[in-house]
């Protein structure tokens, strides 16, 4: 019934939304940043460590769809020991990648599983919102973001 | 002579053997979602519109189309007595006592906001308590919130108990008292299908000198809703939730007490004299339509209304029960599933979980099966919240929906649950 859906929910995205990593307060932090998009009520809060403009450590807490949760996991594994420039950059090619279905970066990596979403243009917002969460932190913008 | 009257080419009731066949009068249910049969499940957000409202439309703009209430050409005539007759109309559609007790908005939520802003902006002092129950609508919350902020009022919320999702009522005397000056309940949840025993409430606080509002959003279309028997001051509804066009609403409000209520906006049509720095009102209810109103979708609301009484609202009321019941015994059979609002008695929507499937995942998946579901808090965040959860899935029915529908409901949530590998 639902083999059009393996593009969007690969393997990598199940995977993660079920046991998603990084999934805790980290209590180091220097830098907290929460998102939330008020339309599904989905809830993410970023932590990270950041020192000399450098992601050290960061983890994250919250609640939402099987794309925001698999977001959240996969983006935090990639941010770990990025610059704030790097991760600019890495959350531009992923943009790209879900609003267009295509990137030319070669170093997505595991986000790279999030190439179905651009299809279901209601779910971009899911896949975003953890990103808003982290870059606020790298901004040392420690506010609530939102999608809306 | 008014247009509406002579375009209801309506088949004779007859040929309706049960209140399904009825579907093939609603055009926009015959159609494929992705590739699949179109199963509409998201009537409380809004209902389908059966032929003869849009034929209305139609041909009100066709025929008849002219500003009302000021030419006295034809045109006008026409449509000044199509939108007074839809008006007359409702007035017996609710049994209320008059027409001058009936106030076409644009829906239920601005029906509560000129409520709160007019009455609420004479009536409401600092200190005054507003009672509202933890079941209702966003909008039936906010425009109380800016009323309490701008006078100092407080609100009181009349507490739900558990995943059954009743009001407390044996605790009513505790939070239905004298201090109380206003007292705001919806008659039907749009997250837990509860019905609230708003004629109990109402006389109770009637018998307190307590002004009440119910919100019939959820009900005016799916039963019979009679404001005498309720004994409310006031009354809200939305055309689209029931058959009829979107943009129009009615607030009814008691005649005494309108009288007594300050205009809401200010403009055309609501003045009887005008002059450089002073006004007089018109009189109730042309007092609350400032401006040119939206005839067309209110004259077509007419037809809606005319239309569901030839369904038969009590006909309405027992498929909702029946089918909801069934629905939620269906649902009962999925593991790990988690059901809200009452086992019984429950109007025709049914609120649920997948354990490990968040509502998101669900509704989108089942929309790719081609059944339309909502997900999310509903507009109910504090009741969520009392809950316990962000947001839920949930399937509202009307008459044109089938237990075959349900069945197909079950068997993509069953697939879900696999692709999921939760169960
Ligand atoms: C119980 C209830 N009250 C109020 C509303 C608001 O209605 P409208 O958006 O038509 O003004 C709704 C609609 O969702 C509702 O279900």
């Amino acid at each position: 019934m639902f083999d059009d859906l393996n593009d969007l929910y690969q393997q990598v995205i199940l995977d993660h939304s079920k046991s998603p990593r990084n999934f805790f307060k980290l209590e180091v932090a220097n830098r907290v940043a929460e998102g939330r998009n008020p339309l599904c009520g989905d809830q993410v809060t970023v932590y990270s460590l950041v020192e000399n403009e450098v992601v050290r450590e960061i983890s994250w807490q919250g609640s939402g769809c099987a794309i925001s949760k698999a977001s959240a996991s996969i983006m935090t594994d990639a941010l770990k020991g990025k610059t704030a420039e790097q991760a600019k950059e890495l959350f531009r090619n992923f943009h790209d990648l879900i609003t267009t279905g295509s990137s030319d970066s070669k170093d997505l990596n595991k986000l790279a599983a999030f190439g179905g979403v651009n299809k279901y243009p209601a779910r971009v917002k899911c896949a975003i919102l953890p990103w808003h969460a982290a870059l606020a932190t790298l901004d040392g913008k420690a506010n609530i973001v939102s999608t809306e | 002579m008014s247009g509406t009257e002579t375009i209801s080419q309506a088949r004779p009731v007859e040929s309706f053997q049960s209140l399904e066949d009825r579907r093939v009068e609603f055009p926009v249910l015959n159609q494929k979602v992705h590739g699949c049969d179109l199963v509409y499940f998201d009537n409380a957000a809004t209902t389908q519109k059966p032929r003869r409202v849009i034929d209305a439309l139609t041909y009100y703009y066709e025929h008849d189309n002219a500003n009302v209430h000021r030419g006295i050409h034809e045109l006008s005539n026409r449509a000044s007595s199509a939108y007074e007759n839809t008006r007359v109309r409702a007035a017996k559609f609710l049994n209320a006592r008059s027409a001058d007790e009936i106030i076409f908005t644009r829906g239920t939520t601005e029906g509560i906001n000129l409520v709160a802003q007019s009455w609420g902006g004479k009536f409401i002092k600092a200190g005054d308590k507003i009672l509202l129950t933890e079941m209702e609508h966003h909008s039936n919350i906010v425009p109380w919130q800016l009323l309490a902020a701008r006078t100092g009022a407080q609100l009181v919320y009349l507490p739900v108990t558990g995943d059954r999702g009743l009001l407390d009522l044996s605790r009513i005397d505790e939070w239905l008292t004298r201090d109380i000056k206003l007292f705001a309940m919806t008659h039907i949840s749009n997250t837990l299908g509860t019905v609230n025993p708003v004629t109990e409430l109402c006389a109770k606080a009637r018998k307190l000198g307590v002004t009440t509002l119910v919100d019939a959003a959820q009900s005016a279309g799916h039963r019979k809703v009679d404001v005498q028997e309720i004994g409310c001051d006031f009354l809200v509804l939305s055309s689209h939730k029931m058959c009829g066009p979107t943009g129009v609403g009615i607030l009814y409000g008691r005649l005494d007490v309108l009288e007594q209520t300050p205009p809401y906006q200010g403009g055309g049509d609501m003045i009887s004299s005008v002059d450089f720095f002073n006004s007089t009102w018109n009189k109730v209810p042309h007092k609350f339509e400032a401006g040119t109103p939206n005839i067309a979708d209110v004259i077509a609301f007419g037809t809606a209304l005319d239309y569901l009484d030839e369904v038969g609202r009590e006909k309405i009321a027992e498929h909702d029960i029946e089918l909801s019941a069934y629905c939620y015994a269906q649902l009962a059979k999925l593991p790990g599933v988690r059901l809200f609002g009452p086992e019984t008695g429950r109007a025709g929507l049914v609120s649920f979980l997948l354990k490990d499937v968040h509502a998101h995942d669900v509704v989108m998946m089942a929309d790719q099966a081609g059944v339309a579901l909502r997900g999310g808090h509903h507009c109910n965040q504090p009741l969520m919240r009392k809950l316990g959860v962000e947001s839920t899935a949930r399937a509202s029915f009307y008459f044109y929906n089938t237990t075959a529908e349900v069945d197909r409901l079950i068997e993509v949530l069953r697939e879900i649950q696999r692709f999921f590998g939760t169960v």
